[in-house]
């Protein structure tokens, strides 16, 4: 399985790296550590939120509730902050929060069956619509210095994100829990065949649940980052992000309909697509036109892995034809 | 059927990525920017003290960040600034998100940095979540003016406020009494009975109208039209058949004098009620063409854009710091003083009437 899609892997990080190199050349300001800086802070929460959907997407399911968890953790925070609670109680709070709002979903997902997709669009706008009933359409800002500064700070005196840390260690393990641990190979098995892969002695529906409970906590957890960064608890942060996350896993080589995909694959999709949208701005270029690059490059990385097999496969029969005499 | 030949693809793709790379850089832009070369002086280091009398410098790099781009409104907006900046011979560039989400400007403003704008013009969307890096792009020797929607007080270098509140309390009551001869009933069609805004302008109407030189207008009532059009309407027309001497209706709110001028002209009250108030010329002038309005009032949003590309100019030359008290000159608009706060009031609300309509497009 991991084999099969290492090739996928190979070629979008290798136009990750080209499409770094050719920036760093062409694009002014875009090699500068500064810029490096905000490149890291630009793709935090889709990376972050990229890797338990990973999982997700690998088994066959999807969870589109995770930009509204972010939200909903985001608008807790600020209330709660507002009720003068310690941000040491509401930091373990809001992750809570995110893992409750995940059991929802697996909830419905796994015990009552019902297809993730349509649950979790519902809970795309439920968790979204709690999160205006909690703060309104007000925000929250006077978070403490200490915590916004770190997290839009940098490691000692050099010019590496100290978010980077999260990121490279949230990765480090999810990498490790799908390409090396039984918790992997069953998350593999169900998505090729769950009916295959319970006959192994997975327990698809307690595998699935446990994902959503982990989308949801990571979700919670870039709610509380989102916050810091922007120093601005809102209801409406990071709405629409649900689609960033999924167009960067998918640009990463999971397939859509699940069993096959490899973490390195989408961390490369989420700098390719950060990184893109930065050298793209810095020359200038129009919101439409970038949304356009995005699109295509989307739809490129769907079609790609199908329009290969195609092609192949009608090689093969052309070559098998029997010649005319 | 594996994928093996995905790596064949591989060369497809890139091919793709890049040329869609190459193709949109050339492509359109929203630059307008003519490159005239390097930034004069390209100085980082801020003059602590005024100097009132330096000169301004040209080639200044003014980048415009509106909440959200292909909005009418913002679009006169930034219009102004383009004029003011070709004036003072700057570089004129706009850019801003599709959405006007709290946050989705910030990456934006990291993008100018690094461009090394001189001065970013720009309306908050959030005034907290624009902080940081603002305050990042000043470190750098970049001036920040916030217009329409100020950022936070600390993060910003100058505001620029479209009118006070007072000020437009007392336009408002200084139209009514010219249309209104000096005496008789008048009533006022605000929005919602909450809105913020539209309160404490009618608090300040109620305040003029209590001095002595305005004891013969009466204020009858404030309804309400809630900003929808078919409510407006109604209850424009119901102040009408209430108060049969009432000689003028103000609307401090664009969809009531829309929606007020819309019955009268087209009623038996049309040349013997006026109406007046705070309207966008292109929804009224029908209205004033057709005789029905005779004037009616509100800033003018080019001139917002084209006075904060002076005052940011005045800023990065090393004219005023945004102190209290400090003078500078905006082109045509005249001189102007910075106020508390690093706040610069554009002035009174422009007056719109049959002479000048045809002059606005917004």
């Amino acid at each position: 399985m991991f084999t099969k899609f290492a090739n996928w892997n190979v070629a979008i990080i290798g136009v990750t790296i080209a499409v770094l190199i050719i920036a760093a050349a062409t694009v002014d300001n875009f090699g500068t550590a500064q810029n490096f800086g905000f490149l890291i802070l630009d793709l935090l929460p889709i990376a972050l939120v990229a890797l338990p959907m990973t999982l997700v997407i690998v088994t066959g399911e999807i969870d589109l509730s995770v930009a509204s968890t972010l939200g909903l953790s985001s608008a807790v925070m600020g209330y709660l902050w507002n009720q003068n609670q310690p941000i040491e109680t509401i930091i373990p709070l809001c992750l809570l929060l995110g893992a409750v709002l995940g059991a929802v979903n697996g909830f419905f997902v796994t015990v009552l069956g019902l297809p993730s997709l349509a649950v979790t669009i519902g809970t795309l706008a439920l968790y979204r619509g709690l999160a205006f009933v909690v703060l309104g359409d007000g925000a929250v800002a006077d978070f403490p210095a200490q915590y916004t500064d770190w997290v839009t700070g940098n490691i000692g005196g050099t010019s590496i994100p100290n978010v980077l840390i999260v990121i490279v260690i949230l990765a480090a393990v999810f990498g490790v829990i799908l390409h090396a641990t039984p918790v992997g190979r069953a998350v593999f098995a169900v998505g090729a065949s769950e009916q295959a892969a319970r006959f192994a002695g997975v327990r698809p529906g307690r595998l699935k649940f446990w994902l959503y409970v982990v989308s949801g906590v990571v979700a919670g957890l870039a709610g509380l980052l989102w916050t810091l960064r922007y120093s601005s608890a809102r209801a409406d942060n990071g709405a629409g992000l649900e689609l960033a996350v999924v167009a960067a896993v998918l640009l990463g080589g999971v397939s859509i309909f699940g069993g096959k995909g490899a973490l390195p694959g989408v961390i490369a999709g989420v700098l390719l697509l950060a990184s893109l949208q930065n050298a793209l701005r810095l020359s200038d270029v129009s919101n439409e036109a970038l949304n356009v690059v995005t699109g295509v490059l989307l739809i490129v990385s769907v079609l790609a892995p199908n329009l290969a097999t195609a092609v192949r496969s009608s090689l093969q029969r052309r070559r098998h034809r029997p010649e005319p005499l | 059927m594996t994928f093996r030949i995905s790596r064949r693809m591989a060369v497809p793709l890139s091919t793709v990525a890049v040329v869609s790379l190459a193709l949109t850089a050339c492509g359109g832009g929203t630059t307008k920017s003519s490159s005239s070369g390097d930034t004069s002086g390209a100085a980082a280091t801020t003059a602590a003290k005024a100097d009132p009398n330096a000169p301004l410098k040209e080639g200044l790099k003014i980048a415009y960040l509106p909440k959200q781009l292909n909005n009418p409104y913002t679009d006169v907006e930034v219009g102004g600034g383009k004029v003011a900046v070709g004036e003072i011979k700057g570089d004129y560039k706009l850019v801003g998100p599709n959405d006007a989400s709290a946050s989705s400007q910030v990456s934006y403003i990291n993008t100018l940095i690094q461009q090394q704008q001189d001065v970013i013009v720009v309306a908050a969307n959030d005034p907290n979540a624009v902080c940081p890096s603002l305050n990042q792009a000043r470190k750098a020797g970049i001036k920040v003016v916030s217009f329409d929607s100020d950022a936070s007080k600390d993060c910003r270098d100058a505001f620029i406020n479209q009118a006070t509140t007072q000020g437009i309390g007392e336009s408002l009551v200084k139209m009514a009494s010219e249309l209104a001869g000096g005496a008789g009933e008048i009533a006022v069609l605000s929005a919602t009975p909450n809105a913020t805004n539209q309160n404490s302008w009618i608090e300040v109407m109620k305040t003029e109208l209590a001095k002595p030189e305005n004891a013969k207008l009466k204020l009858v009532k404030v309804a309400y039209g809630n900003d929808d059009d078919q409510k407006s309407f109604t209850e424009a027309q119901g102040l009408l058949q209430s108060y049969p001497k009432l000689k003028v209706i103000v609307s401090p709110t664009t969809v009531g004098i829309a929606a007020a001028s819309r019955y009268v002209s087209a009623s038996s009250y049309k040349g013997k009620v006026a109406i007046t108030g705070l309207g966008l010329p292109n929804q009224m002038r029908q209205y004033v063409k057709d005789g029905t309005v005779k004037k009616f009032a509100l800033w003018n949003p080019a001139d917002i854009g084209y006075l904060a590309a002076y005052a940011g100019a005045a800023l990065k030359s090393g004219q005023i710091t945004g102190a209290e008290g400090e003078k500078f000159k905006a082109g045509k608009l005249g001189e102007y003083t910075v106020g508390a706060a690093g706040e610069i009031v554009l002035g009174p609300p422009t007056e719109f009437t049959a002479a000048n309509i045809d002059k606005f497009d917004f």
